[in-house]
């Protein structure tokens, strides 16, 4: 169950970053959303690896039977969206990682070498941060926007996953002196409401998800679906 | 390329030392040395190259889409990965050629512009729209096939830095070159749905690709004094006839067929011999009447003022940090 959880997350924000791919405001950021899609790609695989054939899991599940945080499921939105999405997340997935790292196997194995590709991509976020929230009035305006929107997502990064030994109080302290320190820095405010939406019926974790759920696996799987027992 | 050519020099601009400075370069030329970003050259070398190097940059660019476009459907995980880290690469390559460009004095800012107003082009190619999953497969085995037959030649080009990055651009694309062989003969092996996918692919790439390499030799205008710069190193229609003896017995071990009637082996020539290119098409193409063309010029023009205040932003946030303190805070 929580290598499926946190396979998932990795599986479906892969997916999200996937679409920036010929869309990113300059090159560089091409390669570089391309590059962190590709590295969560990969955590994914290894653990859904762990819970059965990475293909049947990500390609033959319905929507309900998903257990990713509905963070992660977010649409991209504009670039700011995509940025805070990724600093609430890389944040929460680093401390995650940086905790089983020191537990046992197997997840422990795959945390120690993911937590170096979270690193990178949580600095990424917050490099991005600081120049959108302290750039132009635009890109204030419109990363205080995404920040915000967002922010009612980030509630549910701290529910306990079953079968993972983390200290959940003490990951949410760090999570959020982070995200309130960087918010800080790039000159934005910290969202003051709820981390969670008004009715969240445990959510993600649980396999409830958002709207745009539904379409991103709609074509995530149709064409594995269209030709059933096919390799590839 | 330091023994012969003389740095360029402001002050020496009088006639007799230009014709010295053509003379030096020609030997450099003519002794295979490397011309170097502060060498002196002719300006049309320096106005073809960066023309030859942009359009290629661009084709780079442009050339993410079709395979973009299928990133959200990989029927695989494993082929999602191959496929992204392949769409990466070629913006990675982009990148390097805008910089092998920028030695020669242009800037990418002003490439880019001149793509987005149609003012340069990119290869024909990327105006066929991917239409299946086996299209991912026929654009890594022919269409990087025809890149890679075009290129390895460019390893020798007598400009220093744009043969340096055909030599990374190389061993990238033999790669997803060998990727997408590999994914069209997991798909000819499959079921029947899967194998009738990979021949239509076949069927529709074939002769764009073979179009890549350019209009027959009697027809292009630029040949003959890229020959004599050593920046070509064949015709046209020498790789385009090496090209075709190489995918002659690929397809074969693919179990697939090439949509040529005329295509069979020459004892006499050592060569297939091949049927007839459709030139119009290849013109209509070319003219802006492909399939995609709007659609690719469209997108990037798009991506890149949907960008704008990104890159706004990333200006006027390094402007107030360039200072010592504020650049300490940000790192």
């Amino acid at each position: 169950m929580a290598a499926l959880a946190l396979g998932d997350d990795a599986l479906i924000l892969a997916q999200r970053l996937g679409e920036w791919a010929g869309h990113a405001p300059e090159l560089e950021e091409e390669v570089a959303l391309a590059n962190i899609a590709l590295d969560l790609l990969g955590q994914a695989r290894t653990l859904l690896s762990l819970s059965g054939d990475e293909d049947e899991l990500a390609f033959r599940r319905e929507e309900r039977d998903f257990r990713n945080v509905q963070l992660v499921e977010q649409p991209g939105g504009d670039f700011a969206h995509t940025i805070a999405r990724q600093l609430y997340f890389s944040t929460y997935q680093e401390l995650l990682y940086g905790q089983l790292a020191g537990g046992t196997e197997p997840l422990s194995a795959l945390a120690a070498k993911a937590v170096k590709e979270c690193a990178y991509h949580r600095d990424h976020a917050e490099q991005w941060t600081l120049r959108l929230g302290d750039g132009t009035e635009e890109s204030h305006a419109r990363m205080q926007q995404a920040v915000d929107a967002l922010w009612r997502y980030t509630g549910e990064l701290f529910q306990p996953v079953e079968g993972l030994d983390v200290e959940w109080d003490a990951l949410e302290a760090t999570w959020r002196s982070s995200v309130t320190g960087i918010l800080t820095q790039a000159t934005l405010t910290v969202p003051e409401g709820p981390q969670t939406s008004p009715w969240a019926a445990g959510a993600g974790r649980q396999g409830v998800h958002t709207e745009p759920f539904g379409r991103l696996l709609a074509e995530m799987q149709h064409l594995h679906r269209s030709h059933p027992g096919a390799s590839w | 390329m330091t023994t012969v050519l003389p740095e360029q020099d402001p002050g020496a601009s009088g006639r007799g030392s230009e014709e010295a400075f053509q003379a030096a370069f020609d030997a450099a030329v003519a002794a295979d040395e490397r011309i170097e970003p502060r060498d002196w050259m002719p300006d049309a070398y320096r106005a073809t190259l960066v023309r030859q190097i942009a359009q290629h940059a661009h084709s780079e660019i442009i050339g993410m889409q079709p395979e973009a476009n299928w990133i959200s459907r990989a029927p695989s995980l494993r082929r999602k990965a191959i496929l992204l880290a392949k769409v990466q690469d070629e913006a990675g390559h982009g990148l390097y050629l805008y910089s092998a460009a920028e030695t020669l004095g242009a800037s990418r800012d002003e490439l880019l512009d001149k793509l987005h107003t149609g003012r340069q082009k990119y290869s024909s190619i990327f105006n066929y729209p991917t239409l299946t999953w086996a299209d991912v497969g026929a654009i890594g085995w022919l269409v990087d096939g025809a890149a890679i037959t075009n290129q390895v030649p460019l390893c020798r080009c007598s400009y220093g830095p744009y043969a340096r990055a055909m030599i990374r651009v190389c061993k990238e694309e033999s790669f997803h070159q060998r990727q997408g062989y590999e994914l069209l003969l997991a798909l000819s092996r499959g079921t029947e749905a899967q194998k009738a996918m990979a021949q239509d692919a076949v069927d529709r790439w074939w002769w764009p690709s073979l179009m890549m390499f350019g209009p027959p030799d009697d027809e292009s205008a630029h040949s003959a004094q890229s020959m004599a710069w050593k920046i070509k190193r064949h015709s046209n229609d020498e790789l385009r006839q090496r090209f075709v003896d190489i995918c002659v017995p690929q397809a074969e071990s693919l179990g697939l067929t090439l949509p040529d009637p005329e295509l069979r082996w020459n004892e006499e020539r050592g060569h297939h011999d091949f049927g007839p290119i459709d030139w119009s098409e290849f013109k209509q193409v070319l003219k802006g009447n492909g399939p995609c063309n709007e659609q690719r010029i469209s997108q990037r023009r798009r991506a890149h003022e949907n960008g704008a205040w990104v890159r706004e932003a990333a200006a006027a946030y390094a402007a107030k940090h360039s200072g010592p303190q504020g650049k300490g805070e940000a790192a």
